[in-house]
């Protein structure tokens, strides 16, 4: 286990990108946050913009905590979890509460990881816990550094863990990260950031 | 992009909003745009974008600039401003209107829609060609009002890329469309021209929902994804507009991810069509 990851616990959100692969590594992910866990999670998986989605039905399924979509506007508390909407961009308006648009797709995709990345950064600055997982895109790059530039702790999937290594791959060598971690690792390293 | 976002927040993220907000408030003082009660988030990465197409690095600069120089400041308005929307976004939004909205509107001898922040009009004249499939086109008026002056003249042209086409279509079939959307317009140079007729009557207007007053008593609001880019306090000026505007028992429809549930005005209006957003003004 990574010495470095155990050393900072002191976050007040997380958020989470994910893209192909996504749908099963984020089953994993949620389903091992504990009941307790005292913190708000935020998730952008890239989807088909038109197709109905049970996203939050089907992580919901398995996870301890509440998972819902994101409604505009919504205050969000410690011990929910919250999904980007298909074909919106989830931000992070307030310490409470977020937002959506649907300004331009970033990489063809809306909803993009930079966009929840940056806006989050910008809001919790060095509180913020940042994943990054499987995918087949270079979204997450600029979100990555954005989140390491205002001292946030950013974990990657470790490439040769992910079904997809293209996307943890990229923000690897476009930013760097405080830990590159298997989804067990980082699993058990969630188990150990409770707040 | 090469992220400004990134660059901005590494000076200081608490200087960042600081210095926003004296942009939006010198942008309200000196072109009478006001901004300033729009969600953070979204004006944080709007003027980002702005700072990269008009390559400055500080904010302070962009300002100065901005307040000397209106050609500056009207194309950054549509960084600002600009929502990028499709003819029947939503098909299922679009069929509840035309299947569980018109037939009450039908009982109206005239109509008055108002499609508030209408951008460059795609859903305007996709109401425009329902109304005329429902036979209500010719007693009814509708306003479509946006403050981005560009995006109006864009919407009042009825004209759109050749290539955004075939998704228009394939949305207006799924939105109970009668016919084929080829019918109402006809491929030129520049892009696909939608029939000048469906525009006789349609309303182009300058109108802010931050700064205006209501200009009119409708029957409809439509107004989709322009909310979201308002904080609390802008949302219940707009949505108190649309009801002061509203005939008793009139409609109003949002985007498929916007609420009233938790606004000032939660109690004026009740569902109608829940799952798509249709609310219809309590009597």
């Amino acid at each position: 286990m990574n010495t470095l990851l155990c050393a900072r616990t002191d976050f007040d959100a997380v958020v989470v990108g994910a893209s192909a692969g996504g749908v099963s590594a984020l089953q994993t992910l949620t389903s091992r946050l504990p009941a307790d866990f005292g913190i708000p999670v935020f998730i952008v998986l890239h989807v088909p913009r038109d197709r109905p989605n049970g996203l939050s039905e089907l992580l919901g399924a398995r996870c301890a905590l509440p998972v819902s979509e994101a409604e505009d506007k919504q205050t969000v508390t410690g011990g929910n979890v919250v999904i980007a909407p298909p074909d919106y961009h989830l931000l992070i308006e307030t310490r409470e509460s977020v937002a959506l648009s649907v300004d331009a797709p970033v990489l063809f995709s809306r909803p993009a990881i930079d966009v929840l990345f940056e806006s989050a950064a910008c809001v919790f600055g060095a509180r913020l816990l940042a994943i990054l997982l499987t995918g087949a895109s270079t979204d997450g790059s600029e979100g990555v550094a954005a989140v390491r530039a205002v001292g946030g702790n950013v974990w990657i999937q470790d490439p040769a863990d992910a079904t997809a290594p293209l996307m943890p791959a990229a923000a690897i060598a476009h930013a760097g990260a405080d830990a590159v971690l298997t989804l067990e690792q980082i699993c058990l390293a969630l188990e150990n950031t409770n707040t | 992009m090469p992220s400004v976002v990134c660059r901005k927040i590494m000076e200081d993220e608490r200087l960042l909003d600081i210095e926003l907000r004296v942009l939006l408030e010198a942008i309200y003082l000196r072109y009478h745009y006001d901004f300033r009660s729009y969600a953070m988030s979204s004006i944080r990465r709007r003027v980002a974008q702005a700072m990269v197409r008009f390559k400055v690095d500080k904010i302070s600069d962009f300002q100065h600039d901005l307040l000397r120089d209106p050609v500056l400041f009207s194309e950054m308005l549509q960084y600002l401003t600009v929502q990028v929307s499709e003819m029947f976004r939503d098909p299922s939004y679009f069929k509840a209107i035309n299947t569980q909205v018109f037939p009450v509107l039908a009982t109206y001898p005239s109509l008055k829609i108002w499609v508030a922040g209408c951008s460059s009009g795609e859903e305007v004249w996709s109401l425009a060609i329902l109304l005329k499939e429902a036979g209500l086109l010719e007693r009814t008026i509708i306003y479509a009002t946006d403050i981005n002056a560009e995006a109006l003249r864009k919407a009042e042209s009825g004209t759109f890329d050749v290539d955004r086409i075939s998704q228009f279509s394939r949305n207006y079939l799924a939105a109970g469309g009668r016919h084929s959307l080829s019918d109402y317009y006809t491929s030129a140079y520049q892009g696909a021209v939608f029939d000048r007729a469906l525009k006789r009557q349609i309303v182009f207007a300058d109108h802010s929902l931050a700064t205006d007053a209501v200009f009119s008593e409708v029957h409809f609001v439509s107004c989709r994804n322009v909310l979201i880019y308002f904080n609390k306090q802008l949302q219940d000026r707009a949505v108190g507009l649309f009801h002061e505007s509203l005939v008793p028992l009139g409609f109003l429809g949002l985007g498929s991810k916007e609420a009233l549930q938790f606004g000032a005005h939660q109690n004026d209006f009740e569902p109608f069509v829940k799952e798509q957003k249709v609310f219809r003004k309590v009597a």
